[in-house]
């Protein structure tokens, strides 16, 4: 008898569960395992108010997010070169100096003018050229670094650590040379320093102070994040991406050159890793070569935290950080960069992959 | 015999250290679709993936419609024409039907009139159109395969083993499928194991052992020849019955 023609039943392998009425337990352990992120934020946020009275836990919890968004522009650009190429870029601090120092000179020296002045138009006419020209500047090495540094290494883990290692020496060293070796102050421009108060007014929020520099930061870092999700998710490079972090040969058999999308993708990373340079320059207002170096524990820790190559896992790990540095720095100040490692551990032990895992390591 | 669409003569490759291919010399004609045979590890699937410059030529070239692509890069060798599917397919499961389908039309938007004779071809692609791939049975998971292969008009189909695994009526489904496309005269060189599968669809036939075609000619005389089975291919002892 042929093979073909023995027809066996099969069951339907797509059928549905029949749908039972689901306890609020059930719903929990739902909602922690499907939306771990989503779980753990608001655990963070609901255990913290706890502990914390309102008005502090409101300032916190913005500057906690400003953070955050701080955090995400650093990191975001790491996610995706190891998501989708596995390489490892440990010079990606050495971005987010060098995009600090550009902005900052824009706003220290070129354009100081405009972000002394009294005004946000006027400030604007500086902040944001600087936001560009850091990213300009910090995509432009990045395309280099890329050609001589990490093209030669491509899938050689150990290698790419000694070589971006050397690599981020040789820029931090660079910017010593260009920028002297004395740290450089950079003063915010006149209307993004100090605060603003809610008006006493309004119930329970009025009377707080919010700092206004942390507000940009959240703005400017939520509007990088949706325009991100919008790449990945709308668009034909999007799908792209996401198809190459999954098979980079599967990619390549469907026509595309995955190496010039890698090379796109890592301009791209090291302008955003810029771009928070300079945030983090005007959120620190003084400028030193390691600065970015400084802040890699934590970008290496959102990434891990997210789940490698995953940008909302990225946004969100970023939130976490951002949020549990400040939380427990307002409880025990000596605990918060242990809260930092610590949360990662955390959440590794709960999920080996990350919190949102779009790769497999 | 049609002329030749693809050529390859005294092909070598190697993977990491080992020698595969030990000369493979293999004539894909226009138009038709050829069956390649052979037992596990002859070099069927290694031959499929030096044709797309996925493995290291170490001898011997391959030319396709006239031009030697043996040093091409791969995505340049897909761009002129040649689409692969692989014995994993290469669905990107977190992607879904529709972004899968969207990435395989390399040229720009997809053609309507295509996507409809696709969809008639495995209405499971339409039903699961923005559900992520991943979540496809191995079957439907095929037939995305070979959609995706066939988005666009293509000169020259290779397949690695579509039937593996699979249940037998969605075996049939891939088989009706695949005659549609020789009508259409999609040359296709497909890689077998199923026999009956291949007496059914190929018009020609190239059998391979050990890195090497040992035969070659029409898929009519070697299915009348059993005594050729046998030799070739084991057959003739219930393996393939």
């Amino acid at each position: 008898m042929n093979k073909e023609t023995t027809a066996m039943p099969m069951s339907d392998p797509i059928q549905e569960a029949p749908r039972q009425r689901r306890s609020p337990r059930v719903w929990l352990s739902d909602f922690q395992e499907n939306q771990a992120h989503l779980f753990l934020l608001a655990a963070m946020l609901i255990l913290s108010l706890a502990v914390i009275d309102f008005g502090t836990w409101l300032v916190l919890t913005i500057s906690g997010i400003a953070m955050g968004g701080m955090l995400f522009l650093m990191a975001s650009g790491m996610t995706l070169t190891f998501g989708l190429m596995s390489v490892l870029n440990l010079a990606h601090g050495a971005f987010i100096s060098l995009g600090a120092f550009a902005g900052g000179t824009v706003l220290a020296f070129w354009l100081d003018g405009f972000a002394g002045a009294p005004g946000l138009m006027s400030n604007l006419v500086a902040i944001i050229p600087a936001l560009l020209f850091a990213a300009f500047v910090a995509g432009i090495v990045g395309l280099v670094f890329e050609k001589l540094v990490i093209k030669p290494v491509y899938g050689d883990h150990l290698k790419q650590i000694l070589v971006t290692v050397g690599g981020s020496i040789i820029l931090m060293q660079l910017i010593e040379v260009i920028w002297g070796p004395n740290e450089i102050p950079v003063t915010r421009p006149e209307s993004l320093s100090g605060a603003l108060m809610l008006p006493e007014s309004l119930p329970v929020i009025g009377g707080i102070v919010l700092e206004k520099f942390r507000l940009l930061a959240v703005v400017l870092g939520l509007a990088i994040y949706a325009a991100m999700l919008w790449v990945i998710d709308r668009t034909r490079i999007g799908i792209l991406i996401r198809a190459g972090v999954e098979s980079r040969e599967m990619v390549e058999i469907q026509g595309y050159r995955i190496h010039l999308l890698f090379l796109g993708v890592f301009i791209a990373g090291s302008a955003l890793a810029g771009l928070g340079g300079v945030m983090w320059g005007m959120y620190k207002e003084i400028l030193t070569p390691h600065m970015g170096d400084e802040m890699m524990i934590s970008v290496i820790v959102v990434i891990i935290l997210g789940g490698l190559g995953s940008i909302r896992g990225c946004f969100y790990g970023a939130l976490l950080v951002g949020l549990i540095n400040l939380y427990i720095g307002f409880v025990e100040p000596r605990l918060a960069a242990v809260a930092t490692v610590g949360l990662m551990v955390g959440v590794l032990m709960w999920r080996p992959q990350g919190l949102i895992p779009v790769i497999k390591v | 015999m049609a002329e030749p669409i693809l050529t390859l003569s005294g092909v070598k490759a190697d993977i990491e250290q080992y020698h595969i291919l030990h000369g493979v010399d293999l004539v894909v004609p226009r138009g038709e679709l050829t069956v390649l045979l052979g037992r596990n590890g002859a070099g069927k699937s290694t031959s499929l993936r030096t044709i797309m410059g996925l493995t290291n030529l170490t001898g011997g070239s391959i030319t396709y419609q006239g031009q030697d692509i043996s040093r091409w890069p791969t995505p340049k060798i897909a761009r002129a024409g040649i689409a692969f599917v692989p014995e994993s397919m290469g669905i990107f499961g977190l992607l879904t039907v529709r972004e899968n389908l969207v990435l395989a039309a390399v040229s720009g938007p997809m053609d309507e009139a295509r996507l409809q004779w696709i969809f008639d071809l495995f209405p499971p692609l339409k039903k699961f159109w923005d559900k992520p791939a991943g979540t496809l049975s191995g079957g439907q998971k095929q037939m995305l395969a070979i959609a995706r292969a066939v988005i666009e008009p293509r000169d020259l189909l290779l397949v690695d083993e579509p039937t593996k695994g699979l249940a037998p009526a969605i075996i049939n489904d891939l088989a009706d499928a695949f005659e549609q496309l020789k009508e259409q005269q999609v040359s296709i060189l497909l890689v077998e194991q199923n026999f009956n599968f291949s007496r059914r669809l190929g018009q020609s036939v190239a059998v391979m052992n050990d890195g090497a075609v040992v035969h070659s000619g029409t898929m009519a005389e070697l299915s009348e020849n059993e005594e050729l089975q046998q030799e070739l291919l084991g057959l003739g002892l219930g393996a393939h019955q």
